[in-house]
């Protein structure tokens, strides 16, 4: 494979952000009819180089080569241009407008300078139907769920005659049909020769797909490897940069679960996507939810932290019937939730790290009641400190954070306000294998302090390594609850699926 | 009579299912709907108040030739608050723009001259705001308001008093009735009308038009979307530009002279119509032909009110009162949407 040249060459690239650099002197080699794959941690510079290739971010040194010829990518629009589409990490379209439109915008068919509407829902149609997907196109995006909106921006990248192809954790969103679904459009645009840059954080997916992986790791280049020379544990330890001993589930201690002695329990709990859903959560305990999008994971989080009333059913904390009818009367009685969308639902990009980690408390004591601020500044660097977020910089913006350090700066907040149950929907999504692996264990952590869990997380193995107990969810009821410690992943993967399909 | 049922029953059904498709189409056309609604009320509440002597084609059709320079104003903020912006400045560039012309043709310039200075001299001013906006990075807010104080200093600059127009070619423009029956347009009517055809031309079937409903739902994802983001915002503020001068020859034939001191406060008129004619004010929903509905609204309820002989001031505690509910229902309908996920 190695005699042909590559179609897009990177060399050197360095990237700063005023003194800090980002991205140091990296190289990466696309080759045309291959999928290459992009690793590291947060923070290793992986979203910097996608958009330094893509014109988002200006270069401050190095070169590219687009087909042995050098080229200057001055703006998103040029790199379209040149033919290099990108499929961004967060979506990024626009749901006041139309499937069809988000799909067409800026290169719509017209006839005469005038917009041909209905060709131009006809091109978006063929191109859906491609990737599996039947909707209505002239529907508003922001009508649909995120996993079509996911393939709708795959649609939008693919639309065009591109030769270089950049999805950045295209496969976040999408359950397993999706996944496989879009694996064969990748597996096609390959045998058409489209290079083909593919970032996840899941290695069976990585290696499903990948023929060439490129690790970084606090933006510098590790290496380029084939997938086939590069050994699973090797590659998470050149990412890591360390043994790959974190990786291993923690210690699990035996739950000691005084039977009937449940600190949260719900009774026939009905609310948005959950029907008559029967929880029990023990103080100390580690409850993992397992189910598939959809399934009603969410929603069952949501009504029993009180962002959305109860349609019918009871809650009962500490055995007293409560009516959690804010999230705010969630956290007075130490009932608190991370969502699953941290930029939307968690961290206040504008904010400074301090600001966020100490504005639940300052919530809870009220306005009156201020914080001194250097008791603040302390608070905050002790959380800083003891969940090692990075940069170790308490006045910087969140939002400029990696999602792995969002998500501990979240975990801070929460923690701040010293809980007795903790919610957490999908806390580890989209964030390396190092950090995850600290929130694994941090949880663990909690538990053992007598903080009870829930842990949503649409990775199974996870939900087992970290839960005592494990409830799954199939389309908005709980279908079972058992003890992760008598369940393999294989038997939970039956569980979470629809039963005429675990007869396979 | 079984059969008959089940077939009640299908119709209804693929009924409310096309409801529900039009719904998850059109959603942001709802608010648009609403003013119309209450346009319909008002004629018909103001019919039934006045015994039949409301509703007559000469109230119709004075009702745009009264407000054919808000409707052109209208037409122009309409593409700026569709991208999330706002413009105070056009009251006073229609104020400038008009004493300009009234000035330059007393001087004896043709009008030839005088006409394009008009609406150039709002698009330049257009321009400076857009320059401001998109270039240095002011809030809309600050950038117009320095386009309101620029614009009114420069009336005052070209004349201090009212300046009667009495150029032919000008007056033409009010004075020519084109009558159906009793029904009759004139030639500014006739350019409102225009504008806001163009205007919904451009917004819906060119990709200018498609960028500034981008912009307004997300810029950054349109920036990312490879759509020229900074072409097009400082291109709404110069439309706005425009149409304020456009607005500027529209008053000054319809008052027969330039006045310094004209427009104060139609900026907010302008946009109460937008807002009532459904366009979101944090921008990417809304229609251009809302606007038009909107400013038929704070027509109608201008001409119902010195109708009553009531005092002028009910007319703003009437506009507030509705801008505030139609602020609701937007509200509503946003929420309700998002809830449908």
């Amino acid at each position: 494979m190695d005699q042909a040249s590559p179609l897009l060459q990177v060399t050197g690239a360095t990237v700063r952000f005023g003194a800090d650099a980002v991205l140091r002197r990296v190289d990466l080699n696309l080759y045309p009819g291959e999928v290459h794959s992009l690793m590291g941690e947060n923070g290793a510079g992986k979203s910097t180089l996608v958009k330094a290739i893509t014109g988002a971010v200006p270069w401050t040194e190095g070169r590219m080569t687009l087909a042995g010829r050098d080229v200057q990518i001055a703006s998103t629009e040029h790199a379209i241009g040149l033919g290099i589409s990108t499929v961004y990490q967060e979506i990024d379209l626009l749901p006041n407008l139309s499937i069809a439109e988000n799909v067409c915008l800026g290169r719509e068919p017209r006839r005469l300078g005038v917009i041909d509407r209905a060709a131009m829902r006809r091109r978006a149609r063929e191109v859906l139907e491609g990737l599996g997907l039947e909707v209505d196109t002239s529907a508003l995006l922001g009508s649909q769920s995120v996993a079509v909106q996911q393939l709708v921006a795959i649609a939008r990248a693919i639309s065009t005659d591109c030769r270089v192809l950049i999805l950045d954790e295209p496969t976040s969103s999408l359950d397993l049909d999706e996944v496989a679904e879009l694996f064969r459009i990748i597996r096609e645009l390959k045998a058409r020769g489209v290079a083909i840059l593919f970032i996840s954080h899941f290695l069976d997916q990585v290696y499903e797909i990948c023929d060439r992986i490129t690790v970084l790791r606090d933006g510098e280049l590790v290496g380029e490897y084939l997938t086939d020379e590069l050994l699973r544990v090797d590659l998470v330890q050149k990412m890591l940069g360390h043994e790959g001993a974190p990786l291993r589930a923690r210690d699990r201690e035996t739950p000691e679960r005084a039977s009937g002695e449940a600190l949260v329990s719900g009774r026939g709990i009905s609310a948005g996507g959950v029907v008559e859903a029967d929880v029990d959560l023990g103080a100390g305990e580690v409850l993992g939810v397992a189910g598939l999008l959809g399934s009603g994971r969410t929603s069952l989080a949501r009504a029993l932290t009180g962002v959305t009333r109860l349609d019918s059913g009871i809650i009962r904390i500490e055995g007293e019937t409560t009516d959690l009818e804010s999230p705010r009367t969630a956290m007075s009685l130490g009932v608190v939730y991370s969502s699953e969308n941290r930029r939307r639902d968690g961290i206040v990009a504008e904010m400074s790290v301090l600001d966020n980690i100490t504005l639940g408390l300052q919530a809870e004591r009220g306005i009156i009641r201020r914080l001194p601020p250097a008791h603040r500044r302390e608070l905050a660097m002790s959380w800083v400190d003891a969940l090692d977020i990075r940069p170790a910089d308490v006045d910087r913006p969140a939002g400029t954070l990696s999602g792995g350090n969002q998500q501990k700066v979240l975990l801070a907040r929460l923690l701040a306000l010293a809980p007795r149950v903790l919610v957490l929907d999908e806390p580890t999504r989209g964030i390396d294998v190092g950090t995850k692996v600290e929130i694994q264990n941090l949880v663990g952590e909690m538990a053992l302090n007598g903080v009870s869990v829930v842990f949503i997380s649409a990775e199974l193995e996870e939900v087992l390594s970290v839960g005592d107990r494990v409830v799954v969810l199939r389309d908005g009821r709980i279908v079972d609850t058992v003890d992760a410690s008598s369940l393999t992943t294989d038997g939970l993967l039956a569980l979470v699926a629809r039963p005429d399909e675990s007869e396979v | 009579m079984t059969a008959t049922a089940v077939r009640d029953e299908t119709t209804k059904e693929s009924r409310t299912m096309k409801v529900e498709s039009f719904l998850g189409r059109h959603a942001a056309l709802m608010p648009t709907f609403a003013a119309l609604a209450i346009l319909l009320l008002l004629f018909a509440g103001a019919e039934a108040f006045l015994r039949g002597d409301f509703i007559t084609p000469r109230n119709i059709s004075a009702l745009l030739l009264d407000n054919a320079y808000l409707l052109v104003l209208a037409v122009g903020m309409t593409f700026v608050i569709l991208t999330g912006g706002i413009d105070l400045s056009v009251g006073s560039v229609m104020a400038f723009t008009g004493i300009l012309g009234a000035k330059l043709l007393a001087d004896g310039l043709p009008v030839v001259i005088a006409v394009p200075a008009i609406i150039l001299g709002g698009a330049l001013i257009g321009l400076v705001i857009g320059v401001l906006v998109q270039y240095f990075n002011v809030q809309p807010f600050i950038a117009s308001l320095a386009g309101l104080f620029l614009a009114r200093g420069l009336a005052f600059v070209v004349s201090l008093s009212s300046i009667k127009v009495e150029e032919p070619a000008i007056l033409w423009l009010q004075s020519t009735r084109i009558t159906v029956g009793s029904w009759y347009i004139t030639p500014t009517g006739i350019i409102a009308l225009l504008a806001v055809a163009v205007a919904a031309f451009v917004l819906h079937l060119t990709r200018f038009g498609r960028t500034v409903y981008a912009i307004g739902g997300s810029e950054s994802s349109a920036r990312l979307m490879g759509l020229n983001v900074a072409r097009t915002k400082v291109a709404v503020y110069v439309i706005s530009g425009l149409c304020a001068g456009l607005a500027g020859l529209i008053l000054t034939a319809y008052s027969g002279a330039g006045y310094p001191r004209n427009g104060i406060g139609t900026e907010l008129d302008a946009i109460a119509a937008v807002v009532i004619g459904g366009t979101l004010l944090t921008g990417g929903r809304g229609y251009v032909v809302g606007s038009m509905v909107g400013v038929f609204v704070y027509g109608t309820i201008k001409t119902i009110i010195s109708f009553m002989g009531a005092e002028q001031s009910w007319m703003q505690i009437i506009v507030g009162a509705l801008l505030l509910l139609f602020i609701v229902v937007q509200r509503a309908i946003v929420a309700r949407s998002e809830g449908r996920r």
